[in-house]
């Protein structure tokens, strides 16, 4: 029950605190879960990478955490308290502005929220990457993902699929990382 | 993409009277995005949706629910289904909208989840996960890199980035104390000006 409660006030937090999108939260969930519920670096890294294959939002591999913690009530708590807390604030925060209409401040704090919610994402991707980035070819494979999205329109599912399969025959058969 | 002169009329036209549609079709509506949504980019679904497919918002009233979207916490796709549901057919309308979004993901990691929390030390697929988190990392860069295109040429932004970044990821602080240091800085730094209102391109969208 206590690891419930652990849970909803983690993910309840994350919800509140997730400026400018859920990927500014990545680097503190990714050091919570590892101190205090004992998700490791790479444990955290490839329930990442799945749920970047999974539709809609990116960020519902917060499930998988949940249900890694406390099983399938676990997923439904993270499930609650990472959506239900910030959704139930934007609804409110939403109601009021359609009486007070738009203010300056509204748009001073949108353009000083994003600059640091794009701290938080390189954060997010320094993050990632060391857990990820384990030698030459994994590095060059993010670097090759990196250039293609940003160069072509593949959808980013077919990319990192076909990359991580490629990769994978790699390790597999000359054995490099 | 917001419009320097969006700023004025943007939320008035909200206040019209809202178009008749069921519980229904808003959940359906949202549940096909939320499944034919792979790698990102879900907003300019929803867009289609509310503007284009259904008329349900007119596009003045999309501009302003999604800036209402990116400047409240949460992930702004969903903060958009939620003021879409809300302002169509009232808080069930939230409730539906954000349920049919959220479904399918909701099954896909519930299951891919699963499979891994049992297959984790099967050596293909460690390799798989392997090559995909790569992949990942790289998909991770280039989305912060379309994001921020903007902000790394303006020394304003870019100083708060990196701020930022050394308080979450050198310094190791808490997420909450970055908040706490930087938002108040880069308030000051971006509060409204009488002279240059709204020159401020944002590069979200």
């Amino acid at each position: 029950m206590s690891a419930l409660i652990h849970l909803a006030l983690t993910f309840g937090m994350l919800s509140l605190l997730a400026v400018g999108g859920g990927t500014a939260v990545l680097p503190e969930m990714q050091t919570v879960l590892a101190q205090q519920f004992n998700i490791d670096h790479t444990t955290f890294v490839h329930v990442y990478s799945i749920g970047q294959l999974a539709p809609g939002p990116n960020m519902m591999m917060v499930l998988v955490f949940g249900f890694q913690i406390a099983g399938l009530v676990g997923a439904g708590v993270v499930l609650l308290s990472f959506f239900l807390p910030s959704s139930i604030l934007c609804l409110s925060v939403g109601r009021l502005w359609v009486r007070i209409g738009e203010r300056p401040w509204r748009r001073a704090l949108q353009n000083a929220l994003e600059p640091i919610s794009i701290g938080l994402m390189c954060s997010g991707v320094y993050a990632v990457a060391k857990s990820a980035i384990i030698g030459p070819l994994t590095l060059g494979m993010a670097v090759v993902t990196l250039l293609v999205i940003v160069f072509t329109r593949i959808n980013p599912v077919f990319m990192i699929l076909g990359i991580g399969g490629a990769g994978a025959a790699l390790m597999h058969f000359f054995g490099l990382k | 993409m917001t419009t320097p002169t969006e700023s004025r009329q943007m939320l008035s036209p909200l206040e019209a009277a809202p178009p008749r549609v069921t519980l229904w079709q808003l959940f359906t509506e949202f549940l096909m995005i939320g499944a034919i949504s792979f790698g990102g980019g879900i907003v300019a679904y929803e867009r289609i949706l509310l503007i284009e497919k259904r008329k349900w918002l007119t596009s003045d009233q999309f501009m302003a629910t999604l800036a209402i979207s990116q400047t409240m916490p949460g992930l702004n796709s969903v903060n958009l289904a939620v003021l879409a549901g809300d302002y169509v057919r009232g808080t069930l309308g939230a409730i539906a909208a954000t349920l049919g979004l959220i479904l399918p993901g909701t099954l896909f990691v519930l299951i891919a989840g699963v499979a891994y929390s049992q297959g984790e030390d099967h050596p293909m697929v460690n390799l798989l996960l392997a090559g995909v988190a790569a992949g990942a990392t790289g998909l991770l860069a280039a989305i912060t890199y379309k994001i921020g295109t903007n902000h790394f040429r303006h020394i304003q932004s870019l100083a708060i980035i990196i701020a930022t970044f050394v308080l979450m990821s050198i310094f190791k602080l808490s997420l909450i104390w970055v908040l706490v240091i930087m938002a108040p800085i880069a308030l000051f730094l971006y509060r409204p000006r009488k002279t240059e209102s709204a020159s401020d391109g944002s590069p979200h969208g």
